[in-house]
């Protein structure tokens, strides 16, 4: 298969703290890869060097043959890579429209393409296309979680970087989401999925990595990290009760 | 009822020049969350930038350009002088300490409100300068007993027009968007692909073109200007952005047109000598029973 996005040794530092210690993985082309990991495991931190958030201390991160290392991250947008945050991160007081529009930002001379994409958004999110004059910081939660990943559809990515989509949302809802990103993958965008709800990414994933304390424990296939003893133990008996201790 | 009218048509022309002022200060402060205090005194130089255009230029405007022509162009020059130095006041003052914290950037800007007082004065020269009668429109009528000039009228469609255009700008495109949502959320903005430089250029190059333009209008409508009135105005437009809600454009403009017709009713009701108490009894009002401002969204929880 071939590599879509590939991280090689990726050290990064928030002051001396090191958050990740030098950890590889790769996201092949037309993948669901699920990055799974406990509080502070350094999950959002791997999104945020790839998006370009933070900078390396050491290590590659390309995209097919490129270099992003050095790419600030209002360029990686441009590469193909979208990134829907934690906690959503909508722009409160934007409307949803405004919300969208902004996700195409790059292309917004193109009036054409950024319709073109609204409607795709919409059939994903029916609810949104209702809400198109609300602001954004009315919507309910799991509203506010569509429309950051519509928001992060809008620029047609090659890849998806999605970071716990399922947080603090109805079991319903949960499943609802996962549903979409299957969708969202089935149209050909390659995913890079962040959880804590691992019964629920090992589902939908091909591939998954274990992200410990900075470090990749295990990785392989999602069928296999299911059978895993270990990741059984530590993320799968344990995943109804944490999502419960969830805010 | 005639004086009302009247006071009304005048609180409504130094409101525009508020208001107009007053979206710097917001768009630098919504964007930076700085407030920046040298905006006063960019007023100001706007206001000689003018000056210095029409006394060079008086005879040509009145034989060549007539006075439409020579009140646009010192309009126009001013604008792209004070835009160009609100940049230019970004790069050298503030940009290098950002990473200190918000608190070093106030002192800057102060220190920069200073300098440019004092560089205004060398200048031009600490006594009151005269804009030339001849360059200005001087006809006056009556409307239904209300006397209005036609500077006033020229000055309130100039004005409007602005803040339409601005408020088109920010409030209905996808550009002024990405301004409100750097405003709101730089990192996740990044994740647009917004380039929070392209942003900060065009807050510190438009807010201050808008005050250097009020400047111009200020120094004909009142015809003397001095090198410390932008501290003056400067707290006047400061307390409309305040009025409509900080970093609210929209708050702004309503806050600069509400804060010029209550001094111009407070002048002519109450008393002139309290007028500007009147203006900040309402700042304090406003403050204690909204403190987001008249406009100020309650969506935006975060500080
Ligand atoms: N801005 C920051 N400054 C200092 N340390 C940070 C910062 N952001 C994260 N960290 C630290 O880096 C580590 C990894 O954080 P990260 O947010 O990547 O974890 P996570 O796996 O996403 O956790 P969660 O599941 O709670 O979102 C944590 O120990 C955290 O305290
Ligand atoms: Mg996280």
């Amino acid at each position: 298969m071939k590599s879509l996005l590939k991280i090689e040794d990726l050290q990064i530092f928030y002051g001396s703290i090191e958050a990740l210690k030098g950890i590889s993985l790769e996201v092949n082309a037309g993948e669901i890869v699920t990055v799974l990991g406990a509080n502070g495991a350094g999950k959002s931190t791997l999104l945020k060097a790839i998006s370009g958030l933070l900078p390396l201390r050491k290590g590659k991160i390309k995209l097919q043959e490129e270099e992003l290392n050095n790419v600030p991250a209002f360029e990686i947008v441009r590469k193909g890579i979208s990134h829907v945050p934690e906690g959503r991160k909508v722009f409160t007081t934007l409307t949803v429209e405004e919300n969208l529009n902004l996700g195409a930002y790059i292309q917004r001379k193109d009036i054409k393409v950024v319709s073109e994409a609204k409607d795709r958004v919409f059939n994903l999110f029916p609810i949104l296309k209702s809400r198109c004059n609300q602001l954004a910081g009315t919507l309910s939660g799991g509203e506010q979680q569509m429309l950051a990943m519509g928001r992060g559809l809008m620029n047609t990515p090659r890849v998806l970087l999605l970071d716990e989509p399922s947080l603090g949302l109805a079991p319903l809802l949960v499943r609802q989401i996962f549903q979409i990103i299957r969708e969202i993958n089935d149209q050909g965008v390659s995913i890079l999925l962040v959880e804590q709800n691992a019964r629920k990414a090992l589902s939908i994933a091909n591939r998954g990595y274990i992200l410990e304390t900075g470090n990749i424990s295990i990785s392989g296939l999602a069928s296999d990290l299911k059978s895993n003893q270990k990741v059984q133990e530590a993320y799968l008996g344990g995943a109804a009760f944490k999502k419960k201790n969830r805010v | 009822m005639r004086i009302f009218l009247e006071q009304m048509l005048n609180g409504l022309t130094i409101g525009s020049f508020y208001a107009l002022i007053a979206l710097g200060y917001s768009m630098v402060y919504g964007v930076m969350k700085l407030i920046n205090f040298a905006h006063g005194d960019l007023f100001t130089l706007g206001s000689y930038l003018g000056f210095t255009l029409l006394v060079w230029g008086n005879a040509y405007v009145t034989s060549h350009v007539g006075l439409a022509g020579g009140m646009i162009a010192a309009m126009l020059i001013a604008a792209i002088g004070i835009g160009t130095a609100g940049i230019i006041v970004e790069r050298i003052a503030y940009r290098p300490i950002y990473p200190a914290g918000r608190l070093p950037a106030v002192v800057s800007a102060l220190g920069v409100s200073i300098f440019l007082e004092n560089i205004i004065m060398v200048l031009w020269g600490p006594r009151y300068q005269a804009y030339p009668v001849n360059v200005v429109p001087t006809l006056r009528f009556e409307i239904g007993g209300i006397h209005i000039t036609l500077l006033q009228i020229v000055i309130l469609i100039f004005s409007f027009i602005l803040l339409a255009i601005l408020y088109y700008i920010v409030q209905k495109t996808t550009f002024g968007a990405a301004i409100r949502a750097s405003a709101l959320d730089r990192d996740t903005a990044a994740l647009m692909g917004i380039n929070i430089n392209t942003i900060i250029f065009f807050v510190f190059a438009l807010g201050p073109a808008l005050g250097g333009t009020a400047g111009v209008m200020v120094g004909m409508y009142y015809r003397q200007i001095s090198f410390t009135m932008g501290w003056n105005y400067g707290l006047k437009a400061f307390t409309a952005t305040i009025l409509g809600g900080i970093g609210n454009i929209p708050g702004a403009m309503v806050g600069g047109l509400l804060l010029g017709i209550f001094e111009m009713l407070g002048s002519a009701y109450i008393s002139t000598a309290y007028k500007d108490v009147f203006v900040f009894l309402i700042l304090i009002l406003v403050l204690i029973f909204r403190p987001r401002g008249l406009l100020g969204e309650k969506v935006a929880e975060k500080v």
